[in-house]
């Protein structure tokens, strides 16, 4: 019997939510749970229909799995699951900042801005990125190892049990669970499940690289393998609490005061440093140079880079708590691993603008090659400013304004957005076996509308940041405030507006690569002028030969 | 490692001999700009942790040369600020509120601070700009509930209206007509439009008639024979059509009916005497004082 097993296990699931339906302490756990029962019941359905019978009397043959095959099925889901998780957390984007413009938009009480904001945050970094960590992990580590994912189904589980701790997530939030920790929102239970995937996630990637076929580990999988595992134990020193009943949905910290405003924060920054940060970097060593056919400018500076980054990154977190309770030593410390923090980040992008050396020529007609082009140059940019606004006297000025908002999005849709789409693209035609992508030239139109949302988007929050932060501290000559804060917010709506612009732009972006790549994987070949061949120019440059 | 050197075509640089996927590594050196930039920010780094509060020990971190510290560096500014203010500070403290507005100088630095402290304190209430909302009175014109000269603010500043916290804060309170069955209903609906007549907005004038009577012997008591109010007792004028809570039909019928009565807290507990007297000032000075 085919998918019996998880067909049984999906039905105990469903009963056991339905129970704690019966037994919730609270309204918004038994609410949860019902959104439990739903999913896993559907689930349940799912798989009952897709059960097989062996003829009575006889067995199914032992199904025999080639075991030097990739194992790609899972990163095809995980591709299309990066996809639509990703418009739909551009779309939450959208709605959250229209929500800044325009109160009116805000639905009390689950779809305020409160609520639907971790919803935005939770989308984008954990189901759109971890979604293309996750499938570009397998896909990476299978590659470079030469060796099939170890674990077998385990892979499923995993990509699964990661797409309901999504689904968990974002409906807690909009229920209103959580545990108002930046980036870590979900409640205790939800963090439990996050650990279990979590766990099989590392050992998947673990053992496919120790029955790899290289000598050799490749530096994509150093990144990848500091990404899951110091993730892991940010989540679960972070997520450290006490749950105030086994079938509610409230817990309370191990931690209090400062400490827990520390621990949050090293969580938080550390988010950031293996998340969105090493992961990715894991990716851009494998997609870089695949797309430019190069190799790898310095195999030295990635030893020391990685090393660089992995030491330092993990102890700049107290510099998001600058001038609170926090001791000064502790924010002096937050800062000067900061700022050493910067070359160590900047030699990822070193390794891989060099990389394009030799290569350069095909940023002007691979818009795929350009978008990890961009996504560097972002990369860098955000991972200078970070330093700098870590400077104690810089950051008195930034602090609790729309800077940091903007410094997060020149990272995320510049540096993670960007080298998502360029492995998307590189990953779809490869994955179902298409010769292109049904057109470049609606690559080439997601890459312009992504670059003018991301510029429209910085710019603008530098300017509505810095206008904050000025206004905020603007004193007369005899020392008494000059401004209200309520005028401070007041003086943002049109940059609220133009925002809103920079996020449709970048979401439209989107939307052709959602569409580009539905083409691409029904087989379809847009009928169009392949990109750089239209110019005469080119045409007799290459008439003329190597002579030039 | 591959026993042959493999050099890449395009740079003539050599690779380390790896090949993942097709995926080979050049073994060039760090970029020298890359390196000393690296040790720049170490040095700066280390400097930096030497002159300020940085690295923990068992029984505390190490202060730093500079001896720096946050708090006290806040103590200093907060203490810079206040000894510039400490003359004009003293003056307004000592001195009667007339005096105040009397003087100059005075009066420019009263301004000043009250306006602040507004902003801090104030405006989530009554605005940025004072102007107040449905609910929270203006204090840019002159219809005053409990009085519009200097000392009459400075004694609402100080105590508040309805602040149970404080046994001297302004009370008043007009009788729940209609959920307490004081009134017929009726009655209420006949006297809500002669509040609409004598404040001079289209009215029922039949049933204004008939309201006069009811105004006459249930509203006259606190808001005097033409409506005008009176700001000993807190009852407001209700002939000038500014409305705390809404002048149409049916808003002054809710009113009458089960009235709202509105809270501000007492701020001679919270803010310094100064900043008080500063903020009744300020408060006079907006256009609307008497």
């Amino acid at each position: 019997m085919r998918h019996a097993t998880a067909a049984i296990v999906c039905g105990l699931a469903t009963l056991m939510a339905f129970i704690a339906v019966g037994f919730g302490q609270d309204d918004q756990f038994r609410s949860h749970m019902w959104v439990l029962v739903l999913v896993m019941g559907l689930a349940t359905i799912v798989l009952m229909r897709r059960v097989q019978f062996a003829p009575a009397g006889q067995r199914f043959a032992k199904v025999e799995v080639d075991q030097n095959a990739y194992m790609d099925d899972v990163i095809r889901y995980g591709v299309i699951a990066t996809t639509i998780w990703g418009v739909v957390g551009f779309l939450v984007g959208v709605i959250a900042a229209s929500q800044l413009a325009w109160p009116v938009l805000n639905v009390e009480p689950w779809f305020n801005f409160g609520r639907l904001r971790p919803v935005h945050t939770s989308a984008v970094i954990f189901a759109f990125g971890g979604n293309a960590l996750i499938c570009t992990a397998f896909y990476v580590v299978q590659r470079t190892c030469r060796a099939r994912l170890w674990g077998g189904n385990l892979a499923w589980f995993v990509f699964w049990g990661y797409q309901l701790f999504i689904v968990m997530a974002a409906t807690g939030y909009v229920l209103g669970i959580t545990q108002s920790r930046e980036y870590a929102e979900p409640e205790w239970y939800v963090d439990l499940w996050l650990t279990l995937v979590w766990v099989a996630f590392l050992a998947v990637f673990l053992g496919t690289l120790i029955k790899r076929k290289e000598p050799h580990i490749y530096v994509a999988n150093w990144f990848f393998l500091s990404f899951i595992v110091t993730v892991a134990m940010l989540h679960l020193v972070n997520g450290l609490s006490m749950p105030a009943s086994l079938l509610g949905s409230k817990s309370y910290s191990a931690f209090s005061g400062v400490q827990d405003a520390l621990t949050q924060w090293w969580y938080g920054h550390n988010a950031v440093g293996f998340f969105l940060t090493a992961g990715f970097l894991g990716m851009m060593y494998y997609f870089v140079p695949k797309q430019a056919n190069r190799p790898v400018y310095s195999y030295r500076l990635s030893i020391i880079h990685f090393w660089g980054l992995i030491f330092l990154y993990i102890w700049a977190g107290p510099h998001h708590l600058h001038y609170t309770a926090l001791p000064d030593w502790a924010q002096t410390l937050g800062m000067v691993f900061s700022i050493m923090l910067w070359m160590p980040s900047w030699g990822g992008m070193i390794n891989g603008l060099m990389t394009l050396s030799g290569a350069w020529d095909k940023v002007r007609t691979d818009p795929i090659l350009r978008m990890m082009v961009i996504s560097l140059a972002f990369y860098g940019m955000s991972t200078f400013e970070g330093p700098m606004m870590s400077i104690k006297s810089v950051n008195s000025l930034s602090h609790y304004t729309d800077w940091t908002i903007g410094h997060v999005h020149s990272g995320a849709l510049g540096w993670n957005g960007m080298i998502t789409f360029g492995a998307l693209y590189f990953l779809v035609p490869k994955l179902w076996n298409r010769t292109r992508l049904y057109s470049m030239r609606m690559v080439n139109w997601h890459f312009w509308l992504a670059t003018l949302g991301i510029v429209v988007y910085a710019a603008v929050m530098w300017v509505s940041g810095i206008t904050q932060g000025l206004m905020w501290r603007e004193y007369d000559s005899q020392g008494y405030l000059v401004y209200s804060f309520a005028e401070s917010i007041a003086a943002m709506h049109p940059y609220y507006v133009m925002r809103v612009f920079g996020g449709l732009l970048y979401l439209s972006g989107g939307l052709i690569m959602a569409y580009n790549l539905y083409m691409t994987v029904c087989g379809k070949l847009r009928d169009e002028v392949p990109m750089g061949d239209s110019s005469p120019v080119s045409g007799e440059l290459k008439a003329a030969g190597p002579a030039e | 490692m591959a026993d042959k050197k493999d050099i890449d075509e395009f740079s003539g640089i050599e690779t380390t001999g790896h090949d993942w996927d097709g995926i080979k590594e050049l073994n060039n050196p760090l970029p020298r700009w890359w390196l000393w930039t690296f040790y720049a920010c170490i040095v700066f780094a280390l400097g930096y942790s030497i002159a300020y509060p940085a690295w923990p020990g068992i029984t505390g971190a190490t202060k730093g040369l500079l001896g720096w510290s946050s708090r006290a560096n806040v103590s200093a500014d907060l203490a810079s600020v206040e000894a510039s203010r400490a003359v004009l500070g003293e003056k307004i403290l000592a001195m009667d509120l007339a005096d105040i507005e009397a003087d100059p100088d005075l009066l420019q630095f009263a301004v000043a601070g009250g306006a602040s402290a507004f902003k801090v304190n104030c405006s989530q209430c009554h605005g940025a700009g004072a102007a107040g909302g449905g609910g929270y009175p203006n204090l840019l014109d002159d219809d005053w509930i409990w009085g519009g000269d200097l000392e009459q603010i400075y004694l609402t500043l100080q105590h508040g209206i309805r602040y149970d916290a404080d046994e001297d804060t302004r009370l008043s309170d007009m009788p729940a007509f209609g959920a307490d069955e004081i009134l017929e209903r009726s009655d209420i609906l006949d006297v809500a439009w002669y509040v609409r007549q004598i404040s001079g907005q289209e009215h029922d004038a039949e049933a204004a008639l008939r309201g006069q009577t009811v105004f006459e012997d249930n509203c006259t008591a606190c808001h005097g024979d033409t409506g005008a109010g009176e700001p000993d007792l807190g009852a407001p004028n209700i002939s000038d059509a500014i409305w705390l809570y809404g002048g149409s039909y049916d808003e002054i019928v809710t009113q009458i009916s089960k009235p709202q009565q509105g809270v501000m807290p007492g701020w001679a507990d919270r803010l310094s005497g100064a900043t008080t007297k500063q903020l009744a000032i300020y408060v006079h000075s907006l256009g609307g004082g008497e």
